[in-house]
């Protein structure tokens, strides 16, 4: 299937998959794979959870911050290495299966590869950029740099990062069209170096749309499209995380987890709870009910109009 | 009428007193979210906030904030980008001050946000730099917020991710080649610390009204020097509550 424009010449294949299908054909296993890039907000959780329910395992993940996710793939089994600024729940601090994993071994050890949040983005943006590193000025001093072989001294006063370049950038946007035209608003993190380092793209949205809707204001197109490798669309496929205009942040989710998975047997009953025993996201929402709808935004905040004549 | 506030109230008055009308802050969550809003509410109006997911405000942040990324402290942000805009402000010199939190601190200002005990075997692993680590390095002021115990007041930490003032040896950001900064206070549960400009050690400032210097250095983990105009830290005015519980209506960090 290809997508017509009005003159019917070809524009860009559309790219639509389930998410269950994008997990299979573009994340095996002993992926890299960058998530949660714009920190607290939009983080795919509904990817993550295929992730696990598919039994992916050797992953590597790649992230900034990273607010409860990674925990969840960590202690699910799923990861090898982390490469991240930090691994932890936001809401109360520690992340329990991180803990478990660096401390213990439990469920299996990690390597890792500690960075700065900017350390992070710098060695994206290389990759993005295309070149095998970036000088910077931040980590002088720092254990962290003395301790990551990616982060070299060089000339005084610099230090280079080198490019981290993802298998995978999963991205959860607000809306796109099938071709991965994806409008994304709000606060973006490392959204856009992820997309441009990263061999692939999934974008996971909120909405499906016209090609019309997205074209008529570029500014706020995330990536050019030949960058996504598929387009999915997953309703709610952030909660607990908030997606500008569409929900709220579940904030006693982040609660829940971090009480429930203080000790190893009680994360695998969230698991099954909220992953293992839900077939997808519909399912998911269904399980929430109407605590998901109470997360709706009670009146909309729109912007100005622009005028692109 | 005497006054009745918790630690972490009197610790976002603090923070926010060492934010000066017109500067660039580097915000964070929690107490100096708090500590902005209330500066720009008070003696700071025209003070510019920015938060490492990608946003710059110069509005008061809206109340009942959990992250930064909530929302409503997008909405009528100043900014809203990617974190490499803002990283790169903070790297070319605009950012003031700025505000982090940690695990652990030293008598330098050393922070430790990565792991306690080795890095071979670490008894706790702890989530890691977010970005402090670049706050601390590139910042013109950096202070920080703690409880202050004997186990987080430290004489070493057991890893340096935010860089303070190293050994204490002359000069030994500028060794490290960074340009400029270095810790400028310690706000703590207990007190204010302040770096002595000469030996670089952190030394009291004030005590909170609730406590005394001999009780504060009893908690602190190397031997406290006093400056030598210590003195009670001044407690919240009766306005400075209002407008802190206003913010955190719920007191879900200051309570």
């Amino acid at each position: 299937m290809v997508f017509l424009t009005t003159d019917h010449r070809p524009l860009t294949p559309a790219k639509r998959l389930s998410l269950a299908e994008a997990v299979e054909r573009f994340v095996p296993d002993g992926a890299s794979i960058a998530m949660g890039m714009a920190l607290e907000s939009l983080i795919p959780f509904a990817a993550g959870h295929e992730l696990i329910r598919q039994r992916r395992r050797d992953l590597e993940l790649i992230g900034p911050i990273s607010d409860m996710l990674f925990d969840q793939l960590i202690g699910a089994g799923c990861v090898r290495r982390i490469t991240a600024a930090w691994v932890g729940n936001v809401s109360a601090g520690l992340g329990h299966n991180y803990r478990r994993a660096v401390e213990q071994g439990v469920p299996g050890p990690l390597e890792l590869e500690e960075h700065s949040n900017f350390s992070v983005g710098l060695g994206l943006q290389a990759a993005a950029m295309g070149v095998p590193y970036l000088p910077t000025r931040t980590l002088l001093g720092s254990d962290l740099a003395r301790h990551n072989p990616r982060i070299r001294p060089a000339e005084p006063g610099l230090l280079h990062v080198g490019a981290i370049r993802p298998d995978v950038a999963i991205l959860h946007v607000q809306r796109t069209d099938t071709a991965g035209h994806a409008h994304c608003w709000g606060n973006f993190g490392l959204m856009r170096e992820a997309g441009l380092a990263a061999e692939r793209v999934i974008v996971v949205a909120e909405e499906i749309v016209e090609t019309d809707v997205i074209l008529s204001d570029p500014n706020r197109i995330l990536l050019p499209p030949h960058r996504v490798a598929a387009v999915v669309h997953a309703v709610g496929g952030a909660h607990p995380s908030p997606v500008q205009g569409y929900y709220g942040r579940d904030h006693a989710h982040f609660g829940e987890y971090h009480q429930a998975s203080r000790q190893r047997e009680g994360f695998l009953g969230w698991l099954r709870e909220w992953v293992l025993d839900v077939p997808d996201r519909a399912a998911y929402l269904a399980r929430l009910g109407a605590r998901f709808d109470a997360l709706r935004p009670s009146a909309p905040r729109l912007a100005a109009a622009v005028d692109y004549a | 009428m005497k006054l009745e506030y918790t630690p972490q109230e009197l610790m976002v008055v603090a923070a926010a007193r060492e934010i000066a009308d017109g500067e660039v802050v580097f915000v964070g969550m929690r107490l100096p979210l708090l500590a902005f809003g209330l500066a720009k509410r008070t003696h700071a109006p025209t003070a510019i906030g920015l938060f490492e997911n990608g946003l710059v405000r110069d509005r008061v942040p809206p109340p009942d904030l959990y992250t930064m990324s909530d929302a409503p402290n997008v909405a009528d942000a100043a900014w809203a980008t990617g974190l490499l805009e803002v990283m790169q402000v903070l790297q070319r010199g605009d950012v003031h001050l700025g505000f982090i939190g940690g695990a652990e601190v030293d008598r330098f200002g050393n922070i430790n946000t990565n792991l306690i005990g080795s890095r071979e075997h670490p008894q706790v692993k702890l989530p890691g730099s977010g970005g402090g680590a670049d706050i601390a390095c590139l910042a013109q002021r950096l202070v920080s917020l703690m409880e202050h115990e004997p186990r987080r007041l430290r004489a070493r930490v057991d890893f340096i991710t935010s860089p303070g003032y190293g050994d204490g040896s002359p000069e030994w950001r500028a060794r490290q080649g960074l340009v400029r900064g270095g810790p400028s206070a310690l706000i703590t549960t207990l007190g204010v610390l302040r770096f002595d400009p000469l030996t670089r050690e952190a030394c009291l400032a004030s005590f909170h009204p609730f406590t005394s210097p001999q009780a504060v250095q009893a908690a602190t983990g190397w031997p406290l020097r006093l400056a030598e105009e210590c003195s009670p830290t001044p407690a919240p005015t009766v306005d400075e509550l209002r407008l802190i519980r206003e913010a955190d209506p719920h007191g879900f960090w200051t309570r």
